[in-house]
Formats: structure tokens, C-alpha cells, sequence
């Protein structure tokens, strides 16, 4: 005898290689497990308001890029009339607007969905920034000096010096030095000058706090600032460190949210809207960049998707058959004819499939009795089942479509050459063995049909097989082992049941 | 009512199953190049007779359409004979004519057919109705069988025949297949024949099932089937045992019958034999296959092998006999 662990280890490689597969695709593309998970994403709209004034206008909007714990689902604009289109310039990007001319009050739209992720972070900038130079006057630059002292003697690093800063200007009681700063500007703004003063690069990005059907919403400055490798987020109104994960950066290290030409009083406000997307859809959408999307079948046209969802349900029949027949021991007609029936049952719904498949097969039967004694050829006769066949599934279809059953038109959808071929097999059958026979293998055929159409038409295995192929691998491995399998049948317990009787 | 054994009752007994027999024996013993020889009669006959295995002789070959209509003529002068899809498995197809009435034919079941649909039947037969796979065949007509005077009584209408199961060579079980009014003259256990087991060593009948269960007597002719004896029984396993040499097929099932003026003839060679057999035995085929695999050299002529597997599966023989689990046999050089 052969050794057998090469087989063993091949199929165990197959089954490791399918699980493996198919976690990774969960993990990396968010692949959901079970297909009734939903995603919350959330809907940004933002709505720049202004009034042209019958000029060409260019209206050129910040677009978020990668906004740290969020990526792009989808992203539109709405905007009668205006061109659209987006500018990417030294990882800026902008949505530009424009128009050859345009009077009164314009609002435009612009769109996105974002997915919350954590795992997204912003790219460290590629060489590390500088502090700006800043410039004050006197009386303000003393104050500044000596705020930074201040807080430089309570603090060790960039990012504690930030946190003394904050309190300091943030103090409900704040000194001469911070009170004489403050005047006429927001405290981020001092903020932002205090640190690049003292040499740590600061900037100031905005973002939008994320509340569910919020309107108008503006956008909340928040300081950053770069500690040797990545900026880090604070707050400037409660000093608390990091961005909190409701808030979408949308404005980061740029120079302006808004530019417009050819009109004024512009105005940008937001609005949002938390969704829940099947987590399925989320997955589809992003497989095409995703590194393990190429595996999918998401990027096939529709019409070719929904091919193959019904072709990768066939290994499941398949599974089945071998299964009952090596297993179990049913006696089917033809090997894998009733994977072929369980697959018109998909179509045509197991009720009304079983109900038609009964009757023209009862049909034909008698009609074959007939066709055999005309002494026709195999070709022919054959020939001549496949019309009766059509013939017999356009009068039910007609029939049913009268007595008001809609499972009429479904009967089409029934292979014909199977039909035929069935009849002619179970005729010859009833020939050679008798109506016994021609029972119990119709009877084993249905039987491992309907069976295989209850796991194909069960959701958690449309939806594996479809978004995991690779676990295909895994029936693979099951059938390959099957086809080891050297013990009884379940039949061959009773089969030989009489050899009880010898010991 | 369903009864059931278990299956660790079953490895006692070392009944093979299907499993089993198509994954260890016919996959790993039968090289599928010499399958066309036991598929298709015609070249079985072809072989056999090289290797002086008597068949039936052949009075005809029908293998084109046009031909049919040659076909009375050819028979003319035969009072029976039979017709066989070359193809044909499972005795499928096969015809069997035993006399005339006036134009027409009469079965060995004694129901008359006439020229038209023996005509549609050679068509079936060359369109491939009865043969594997459904592939275009053609039509054998052959010489009757002539049963045997010793066993004509035992079966109802049809020829009795016997099936032995050789391996490597070895005759390993033996049984006769008796028609019955319910198997329609055919011998084929499953459509309710009688299996009869045979001893190899002596050629006497053990004991008989039918439909899977054990029967003392036969149903329609009444007779006991306890004191068979099946004439020329050695010849029998000898020319079982050259369709090793003839096919090279390692694990397959000769079906031979006993010819009234020719003495035993091979019907056909098959492949990938039953299980039944071994409910015709009430013993398992496993103990003899294992045994036989782990000879270290196997003997050379059919002549040892018979001598050999007499004297070991004899139902009193050295397998059953000695400890259960066999010794390593060494064979004599």
C-alpha cells in the first residue's frame, strides 16, 4: 500500500489554506462572517453657500484626505451647472467648482461617506516640518517669552509643554501675560504661536465633531503639534491629548478651507448623517484597493457575478452527492444529476420544482411507453423527449399561469436535456429492473436533490461561498477524504444485516 | 421493519464493502487499460480463446444499422440463440430465444416476440442503450447454452451460472446464480435470483439467499438447495484462473456455466463483481484477500493457484481452521 500522508498532508494543507484565506480576506477587507452584519458609516455633507455676482467663479473647497481614524467610502458632488473636479496638489486635495458665469445666491454640494477605522492614521509628513518663525511686538513678545518660561520650567517634552500651554491660556484666572496675549485672538491661534515661538512645529487643523442629524455644523479648530515623528492632536478648549473618535479632521495643514472666486459672502457649513451599510457592501466597495481584493469576485461585471454565485453553490451539491452516495449509500440515477435538479430547484423554488419535475417526469414516462414501440432510434427518441419536454413545461406553464400560479414561468428554467434524459434513463430502468427500481432511485435522486437544495438555498452558505471562494478549498478537502473512505455504508448495515445469521 | 448490524460486527466477519472493494482491490489491482476486455464480450471471447477458455460460440456480429436487415437470414438455421450488447453490463440488453413459433420468436420465458422487435432491439443495442456510458455498440449473436442436466432443475427458465471471484489469480469465492420466476430468467441477484454459495475446495453448495435473505429451497421449482454439487468443478477454477493471465485484471469476477455437451464455458468476465457473494457464503471476502495479498511470491500456473486456494478457503480449510488471524504463508518455490 501506498503511503498515504502525502494525501493526508495535501489535504490538510488545502483545508489550512482555505481557513486561512478566508481570515485574512475577514480581517483585511472586512469581509463579514455571517451576512446580516451592518457597519455604521457616516454622511458628510458640506454646503458652500455664496453669491456670485454674474462673473466666471472658481469655488475651490479643503476635501478631507485620509482623515486619521476614517477612510473614503464614496464621495459626490451635487451642483447644478458647475463643473466638477478634484485637484490633487502635494497631497492637498480640493473639489473645484466652476462655472463660466453665475448671479444671486449659489449653494454647492459636496458629499462623502466615511467609515469609521481605527487603523487608519495619517502618513508621518515625508521630511519633518519646521517651526514657523514668528514674529510679535512689543509688549506681547515679553509675554510670550515669559509664558513660555513658565510653562517650560512645569514641563519635559513638546507634548507636556503643549499640555502647560493649554492650561495656562485655558485658566479661568489667567495671569497679565496670557490675558495681554489673548486680546483680539482665538486661543488656538496664540496657541499655534506660542509653540512654533518655542520652537515645537505647530499648526492648526479643523475638524467636524460627529453627532448623528446634526445641521450647520462648523468646523472646530483643533492644534497639532509634531513631536519628532507625527503630529499629535489636542484639543485646545479642555487641553485633552488625542482626537477623539467622533471628530473628522477635515481641514489638516492647508491654507485655506475656502477659496471663491467671482462671488462673496462665502459661507461653508456641514451637516451629517450616521448610516448603517450592510458590512458586505462596505467590504465590496473597498475590495477593489484592498491588497487581497484581486481574490474577490466583486470586480467581475454584475452579470457575471451572479453567474458564479450560483456556479460556486454547485461544489455544495456536489458535496452532498458524495456524501449520500458514499456515505450513506443512496441509490441516485446518474451521478450527479441531482445536483443538476437541486440547481433547477433554486430556480424554480423547491415546491413547484418538485411538483414539475414529478409530473413531467410521470408524463414522459407514459409517453415513452408509447415512443418505444415506434422503433425509433436512440438519437431520435431522445430527440423527441426533449420536445415532449418542452412541450409538456410550456402547457404547465400556460396551465398554472391560468389557475393563477405564478410557478409557471419558472418551469423553463428547467434543463431540458436532464429532463429528457432522466425519462429515457428511469423508462430503460423500468425496462430492465422494474417499477421497484425505477422508485427507489427517482426516490434517491429527489431525496439527495432536495437535500442539496436545502444546503444551497440556506443564506450563510450563499453567502460564503460567494465572498469566500476559497473555502471551496475546504469542500475540496472533504470530498477528497471522502474519497478515501473504505468503511461501510450506512445501506451496507443493512444490506448485510442477514450475515448475523453466520458466525 | 429495518434491522441493523454494526459495523464492528461486519469487520468480524470481514465483509468487504463497497468502499472498500472500489478504493482497495478494483482501483489498486484492475489497470483500467484492461477494462475494454472485460466490457466488451466480443473481446473477451477474442482472449479467452487464447488462452483455451471455451465461450460460446459466436454465430454473429452485428455492428452496422444495414446489417439488421441481414439478420433473419442469418439466424435461419438456428433454433435458439442469444443476443448480447457487446457493451452490456449487469445482463443488461441480453435476449435469449429459445425456439420458433411460426414467425415469430419465442423467450426463454416463453413469451413470443416477433422479427420487428428483436430488429428494434439489435438497434438499441447499436445505438448504445444498454452499454457503459451510453457509447455505440454493437450486437453479438451467440450459441445457446446447453444447461447441464445436473442443474437444469434448480433453476426457473434461465441458465444457472457461476460466479467466481478471482484475486491475483486465485479463485477466492464461489457462488451459483439460479434464475427464479421473480428474476425474469436472469441471474442477477439483485433482481431476485438465487445466490448459492460453493465451497471452493469440494464444488458443494453451502447455503443460498434470495433478496439478501437465507432460502433452503427454491421458490418456484421447489427443489432443496442443500446437496448441490457442481460437475467439473476443478476445470471451473482453472479456467477462472487463466482470465488472470488472459486480462491481467487483479480483482475481477469470472461467470461460467455449465454446458450440457462442452462442459463449463465462460459467459463473461465483470470487473468489478457484487458483494453479494458474500451473503451467498455467509463469510466475508476480506480474511481471503488479505491472505492472498500478503503471499511474499504468488504461484506461477493456474494449476497451483487452484491446488493452492483449495486448500486454503475450503469452508473447513487452513484459513478458518488454524488460529484466527492467518500466519504469513510461505509459498514453495
Amino acid at each position: 500500500m501506498k503511503s498515504r500522508y502525502p494525501f493526508y498532508i495535501g489535504v490538510a494543507f488545502l483545508v489550512l489554506a482555505g481557513l486561512g484565506l478566508a481570515t485574512l480576506r475577514h480581517v483585511e477587507m472586512g469581509i463579514p462572517w455571517l451576512s446580516g452584519d451592518e457597519r455604521p458609516v457616516w454622511l458628510v455633507e458640506a454646503r458652500v453657500d455664496f453669491q456670485a455676482s454674474g462673473e466666471p467663479v472658481l469655488v475651490s473647497l479643503n476635501l478631507p484626505d485620509n482623515p486619521p481614524g476614517f477612510h473614503v467610502l464614496s464621495e459626490q458632488a451635487a451642483s447644478p451647472g458647475y463643473g466638477f473636479s478634484i485637484i490633487e496638489d502635494e497631497g492637498d486635495r480640493r473639489g473645484e467648482w466652476s462655472i463660466r458665469e453665475a448671479s444671486g445666491t449659489q449653494t454647492l454640494y459636496y458629499k462623502a461617506q466615511f467609515v469609521p477605522d481605527p487603523d487608519v492614521r495619517a502618513q508621518p509628513p515625508r521630511k519633518p516640518p519646521q517651526p514657523e518663525t514668528i514674529y510679535w511686538e512689543e509688549p506681547q513678545a515679553t509675554a510670550a517669552n515669559e509664558v513660555l518660561e513658565l510653562s517650560a520650567a512645569k514641563s519635559s517634552t513638546p507634548e507636556s509643554m503643549t499640555r502647560e500651554l493649554i492650561k495656562l491660556i485655558r485658566s479661568s484666572d489667567p495671569d497679565q501675560n496670557t490675558a495681554l496675549l489673548m486680546t483680539g485672538s482665538r486661543p488656538v491661534d496664540v496657541l499655534s504661536r506660542l509653540l512654533n515661538h518655542a520652537d515645537i512645529p505647530a499648526r492648526i487643523s479643523e475638524g467636524i465633531m460627529l453627532e448623528d442629524a446634526r445641521r450647520r455644523q462648523p468646523l472646530r479648530p483643533f492644534l497639532e503639534i509634531f513631536d519628532g515623528d507625527r503630529w499629535l492632536t489636542f484639543n485646545p478648549q479642555t487641553g485633552e491629548q488625542g482626537l477623539p473618535e467622533n471628530v473628522l479632521l477635515w481641514n489638516r495643514n492647508t491654507a485655506s478651507l475656502l477659496d471663491v472666486m467671482g462671488g462673496n459672502q462665502s459661507v461653508v457649513s456641514f451637516a451629517m448623517l450616521r448610516q448603517t451599510v450592510p458590512a458586505l457592501q462596505l467590504a465590496r466597495a473597498e475590495a477593489i484597493d484592498s491588497g487581497l481584493g484581486f481574490l474577490s469576485l466583486y470586480q467581475l461585471p454584475i452579470e457575471e457575478q451572479s453567474m458564479f454565485r450560483m456556479l460556486l453553490l454547485l461544489p455544495l451539491g456536489a458535496m452532498v452527492v458524495a456524501f449520500m452516495r458514499i456515505i450513506v449509500g443512496i441509490r441516485t440515477s446518474g451521478t450527479f444529476m441531482p445536483v443538476l435538479i437541486a440547481v433547477a430547484f433554486l430556480q424554480t423554488s423547491l415546491l413547484p420544482g418538485l411538483v414539475t419535475f414529478i409530473s413531467v417526469v410521470t408524463i414522459g414516462l407514459l409517453l415513452r411507453g408509447y415512443l418505444s414501440s415506434l422503433n425509433l432510434l436512440l438519437v431520435s427518441r431522445i430527440s423527441t423527449l426533449i420536445i415532449l419536454v418542452i412541450f409538456m413545461s410550456t402547457a404547465i406553464s400556460i396551465i398554472g399561469y391560468q389557475m393563477g400560479f405564478n410557478t409557471g414561468m419558472t418551469v423553463t428554467f428547467f434543463p431540458m436535456v436532464i429532463l429528457a434524459w432522466t425519462i429515457e434513463r428511469m423508462s430503460i430502468l423500468w425496462e430492465e429492473e422494474g417499477p421497484h427500481e425505477v422508485v427507489v432511485q427517482g426516490a434517491g435522486s429527489l431525496l439527495v436533490a432536495v437535500l442539496a437544495y436545502l444546503l444551497m438555498i440556506a443564506p450563510l452558505a450563499r453567502h460564503l461561498t460567494f465572498n469566500f471562494p476559497e473555502l471551496h478549498l475546504i469542500v475540496l478537502a472533504i470530498i477528497l477524504l471522502m474519497g478515501q473512505y473504505t468503511g461501510y455504508k450506512l445501506s451496507e448495515l443493512r444490506r448485510f444485516y442477514p450475515m448475523k445469521a453466520y458466525e | 421493519m429495518i434491522r441493523w448490524i454494526s459495523p464492528a460486527a461486519l469487520n468480524r466477519r470481514g465483509m468487504l464493502n463497497m468502499n472498500r472493494r472500489n478504493v482497495s482491490y478494483i482501483a489498486q489491482y484492475n489497470d483500467r487499460r484492461a477494462y475494454p476486455l472485460v466490457d466488451n464480450k466480443l473481446k473477451t471471447k477474442l482472449v479467452a480463446a487464447e488462452y483455451d477458455v471455451a465461450t460460446p460460440k459466436l454465430r454473429q456480429v452485428v455492428s452496422q444499422q444495414h446489417e439488421i436487415s441481414h439478420f433473419r437470414e442469418r439466424v435461419a438455421d438456428l433454433e435458439g440463440f442469444a443476443i448480447k450488447p457487446a457493451k452490456g453490463s449487469g445482463g443488461k440488453g441480453i435476449l435469449v430465444i429459445t425456439g420458433r413459433d411460426e414467425d415469430r420468436f419465442v423467450k426463454a420465458s416463453g413469451a413470443s416476440v416477433s422479427l420487428t422487435s428483436l430488429e428494434r432491439h439489435l438497434t438499441n443495442i447499436l445505438a448504445g442503450l444498454y452499454s457503459l456510458g451510453g457509447t455505440p455498440d454493437v450486437a453479438i449473436v451467440e450459441d445457446l447454452i446447453q444447461c447441464s442436466s445436473t442443474l437444469t432443475d434448480y433453476s426457473f427458465q434461465g441458465v444457472p451460472d457461476i460466479r467466481i471471484v478471482v484475486f491475483r489469480g486465485y479463485p477466492v469465492m464461489a457462488m451459483l446464480r439460479l434464475a427464479t420466476r421473480s428474476s425474469d430468467g436472469k441471474a442477477n441477484l439483485h433482481q431476485g435470483a438465487i445466490g448459492v454459495g460453493i465451497d471452493i475446495a469440494t464444488g458443494q453448495s453451502l447455503n443460498a439467499v434470495q433478496f439478501n435473505r437465507p432460502v433452503t429451497h427454491h421458490p418456484d421449482t421447489g427443489m432443496a438447495l442443500e446437496h448441490i454439487h457442481v460437475q467439473d468443478w476443478h476445470t471451473m477454477l482453472v479456467m477462472a484462473s487463466r482470465c488472470y493471465e488472459a486480462t491481467g485484471l487483479g480483482y475481477m469476477g469470472a461467470d461460467l456455466v455449465l454446458d450440457q455437451n462442452a462442459g463449463p464455458t465462460l459467459l463473461e468476465l465483470n470487473a468489478r463483481p457484487g458483494l453479494a457473494i458474500q451473503m451467498a457464503n455467509g463469510k466475508g471476502l476480506l480474511p481471503r484477500l488479505k491472505y492472498i495479498e500478503s503471499l511474499k511470491r504468488t504461484h506461477l500456473t493456474p494449476e497451483a493457484r487452484v491446488e493452492y486456494a483449495m486448500s486454503v478457503f475450503s469452508h473447513t480449510g487452513t484459513l478458518y481452521t488454524s488460529q484466527k488471524k492467518a500466519p504469513s504463508p510461505r509459498v514453495p518455490a
